[in-house]
């Protein structure tokens, strides 16, 4: 059992805990992730690691309300634990000093860009970081996300925050006003990667994006997660997360995230339900 | 179920010959096929010792040298026969740490049973079954006793990997003494015989009876543990201060074809397809969160034990048409003829002589079907098979929802890759010295399908056993300063 020390709404969805794993904490590099399995009936999901304490033994995990798994998650607080937390797996960010390293984050992309922003920096790299979401609430960790980066621009769709529009958009002002970065780093949605691969790709920009596909070993044992990077079949786990996102075959990945919706979508109403029923048994006590 | 077993007499050796073999009774084949309870229901205590009768106790047994472990084989049929069923089950773990499930896994009628002397003018002693039939009758009755341990030797081992060769190694060098840790990467310890065999063929329960027991002898389990990410084999000398390493690390990178198409929703490996039903239980979706959709029709690709499973789990899904596509033909499948004639019995649609040369798939990404090329066999190849040619002009469709590709697994490279001077071959496997099974690196030791490739069971716990000797041999020259552990870094 790995113990929940805190958990923590940072915003509407959003969860951050901290997890007892020293062992995990002591080896994770930026860039790596785990694979969690709330509970002896889940499901193993992968999630990026936004920070860890070797020092105090423990990692922070940014979860969003999605699925079945995640919103069960957000039900859970400290004293509790999970089954299962393995890690870190995957490959580690490559971090040298580029010079100017752009950090583009949406969602809950924001989470895993935290530590490879603050791994940038320390190396000295100049470190512009460009987060969005669709309202000002969902851009998460902006006090970590300035701490970690040197300017920070922020953006939102419905121009709550920082300006109106997408993060593509401001990145293209900050490389007209700007100039070329070395580098580019892209997470967020799949979608939301594959526009920044398009922006970059013809400006001959250096540009990594972080998949987020489906796992289940996370140790490159089932191939559930195979993505065609520059043509080739890679696994997501072992051999990424982290690609040339001008190589990544963004189209084949949006497709296969979408192989189990039907049972997500299930397993969803069935939890809704049975909560429902807990909160009108709870009701009758009450 | 009685519960006492009384013995039956020896017989006459020209009446033990006219005793004709006895059948494993199993689940009707049409109620099977609807459920994940195990096929072969085993022999009840009448059967067992009746079959205990026909062995001809030979004095130079054949069986034993077909034995990977050596089991004296006639010893515990004999006690068996005589009604002391634990006496046959001490008998048979002196050289076997897990016959419950070796007596329903080992290729029986490749090893011990194809050499018997009754084989050669009629069937052979069922021993396989009689050895299942010993494990589980103590296993039901809890009269299994804990095996006796040698004093501590103050020396710490740790066995990568939780898997035949894990298992069988952690308990021999528990029981010479030393403490042992095992580590796993999933969450649940078994390995293959959690992911991989489906529960109609081994029941977990079984499973989890087997490592009970190694914790009672000691061992520790560390599961959710990576060795080369949570930790590197360095660190495990160094860090967490043991004394030798074993990597028993298994044959767990999923091969595909290669073939257009093979990224489409629905292709699964066979190792994803049966960890989802058997380690996350996505048959018993959505109780269980982990899903499973195999559709309407589904595919395997491969003709082996491995397909087999996939094969006939799809079918217990709810598959209505589950296909069968092999290269060669049912003389070259690499499958257990039991498990071949199962499958047969459970309506699985055999296509002999066919292979992929694409899959297809709509615009969603989904798959709707594959194109498959008719074969002919020609002049025999490297492995001695008739090697399969293309019929030219003979191509054609057929229309499935789900492929399941199962032609074979290569070693993971996670914990070799991670660890400095050791040697691999060209295939990725670790070279292992034939006796010792040492690696290039000193106290570093290694065996199963880590360095055999995908193979079974049994050699995989053979192996285990031996690099146990091995391991117990290199602590006891670490421990007279004869040699040092290895730094890595």
């Amino acid at each position: 059992m790995f113990a929940i020390e805190s958990r923590e709404e940072i915003a509407p969805r959003f969860h951050r805990f901290v997890v007892r794993a020293p062992e995990i904490a002591r080896k994770h590099r930026p860039g790596q992730f785990v694979i969690v399995m709330p509970d002896e009936l889940g499901e193993r999901i992968p999630l990026t690691i936004a920070h860890a304490d070797a020092a105090a033994g423990t990692i922070t995990l940014v979860v969003q309300e999605m699925g079945k798994t995640t919103m069960a998650m957000g039900r859970m607080n400290g004293g509790d634990g999970f089954v299962s937390v393995v890690g870190p797996l995957g490959a580690p960010t490559h971090i040298e000093r580029f010079g100017t390293v752009v950090c583009v984050g949406g969602g809950a992309g924001i989470a895993p860009l935290l530590p490879i922003a603050a791994g940038m920096k320390a190396a000295g790299n100049t470190v512009l970081s460009i987060l969005g979401g669709r309202t000002h609430e969902l851009v998460i960790l902006q006090p970590e996300m300035t701490a970690a980066s040197h300017e920070i621009f922020l953006t939102t769709d419905d121009g709550s925050l920082g300006r109106k529009g997408l993060v593509t958009h401001a990145l293209s002002d900050l490389i007209a006003e700007r100039g070329k970065p070395e580098l580019v780093v892209a997470i967020g949605p799949a979608v939301m990667m594959r526009a920044v691969a398009e922006l970059t790709r013809p400006l001959g920009i250096k540009t990594w994006a972080s998949l987020n596909s489906i796992m289940v070993d996370g140790t490159g044992m089932c191939g559930a997660c195979r993505v065609s990077v520059g043509g080739q079949t890679k696994f997501v786990c072992v051999d990424g997360p982290e690609f040339d996102a001008h190589e990544v075959d963004f189209d084949l990945l949006v497709k296969r995230l979408r192989m189990y919706l039907p049972e997500e979508q299930v397993a969803r109403e069935r939890y809704l339900e049975q909560c429902r029923c807990h909160e009108e048994g709870g009701g009758h006590h009450g | 179920m009685a519960d006492e077993v009384k013995g039956v007499p020896e017989l006459p050796k020209p009446e033990r010959m006219k005793v004709p073999r006895h059948p494993m009774p199993t689940q009707d084949h049409h109620v099977r096929i609807s459920n994940f309870d195990e096929v072969a229901t085993g022999y009840d205590p009448e059967t067992a010792l009746v079959e205990a009768q026909r062995c001809l106790q030979c004095a130079n047994p054949p069986c034993v040298k077909g034995c990977p472990v050596g089991i004296d084989i006639p010893a515990f049929i004999d006690l068996l026969r005589k009604g002391d069923v634990a006496g046959s089950l001490v008998k048979l773990k002196e050289t076997n740490t897990l016959p419950a499930i070796c007596g329903r896994v080992c290729p029986q009628e490749e090893q011990c049973e194809v050499v018997c002397v009754l084989a050669k003018r009629g069937e052979p002693v069922a021993i396989g079954r009689m050895e299942r039939f010993v494990a589980d009758w103590e296993r039901e009755h809890g009269t299994a006793s804990t095996p006796e341990l040698a004093p501590p030797t103050g020396m710490c081992v740790a066995v990568v990997g939780s898997g035949p060769a894990g298992l069988a190694c952690a308990a021999e060098l528990a029981r010479a003494g030393h403490a042992v840790t095992i580590f796993e990467a999933l969450h649940k310890p078994g390995g293959v015989l959690v992911y991989g065999i489906p529960q109609f063929r081994l029941p977990k329960e079984i499973v989890t009876y087997e490592i009970d027991a190694l914790t009672a002898m000691g061992v520790t389990l560390r599961p959710d543990f990576v060795i080369g990410k949570t930790a590197s084999v360095h660190e495990l000398f160094w860090e967490f201060g043991f004394d030798a390493v074993f990597l028993g690390t298994g044959a767990g990178l999923p091969y595909f074809l290669g073939i257009p198409g093979e990224n489409y929703i629905g292709v699964l490996s066979a190792n994803e397809f049966l960890t989802r039903v058997n380690l996350m239980k996505a048959y018993d979706f959505p109780r269980h969160d982990t899903p499973v959709r195999p559709g309407r029709r589904v595919a395997v690709v491969g003709s082996g034990n491995v397909a087999m499973d996939c094969l006939r789990t799809a079918k217990r899904l709810g598959a209505e048409e589950v296909i069968c596509i092999y290269r060669r033909t049912r003389n070259e499948s690499p499958a257990r003829r039991e498990e071949l004639e199962h499958a047969e019995e459970e309506a699985i649609d055999f296509r002999w002589l066919s292979a992929p040369l694409a899959v297809r798939g709509n615009a969603e990404g989904f798959v709707t079907g594959m194109q498959i090329q008719r074969m002919e066999l020609g002049e025999p190849d490297a492995s001695g098979r008739r090697r399969p040619v293309p019929v030219a002009g003979s191509e054609y469709e057929i229309a499935v929802d789900t492929v399941v590709m199962a032609i074979g697994q290569g070693p993971n490279p996670l914990a070799t890759r991670s660890t400095p001077g050791l040697a691999l071959n060209r295939h990725g496997n670790i070279v292992a010295d034939p006796e010792t099974l040492q690696t290039s690196i000193p106290g570093v030791f290694a065996g199963g399908d880590i360095v055999t490739g995908a193979a079974t069971v049994i050699l995989a716990m053979g192996a285990g056993k031996q690099a146990a000797r091995g391991i117990h041999a290199w602590l006891g020259r670490l421990k007279a300063g004869e040699v040092e552990k290895p730094r890595l870094e």
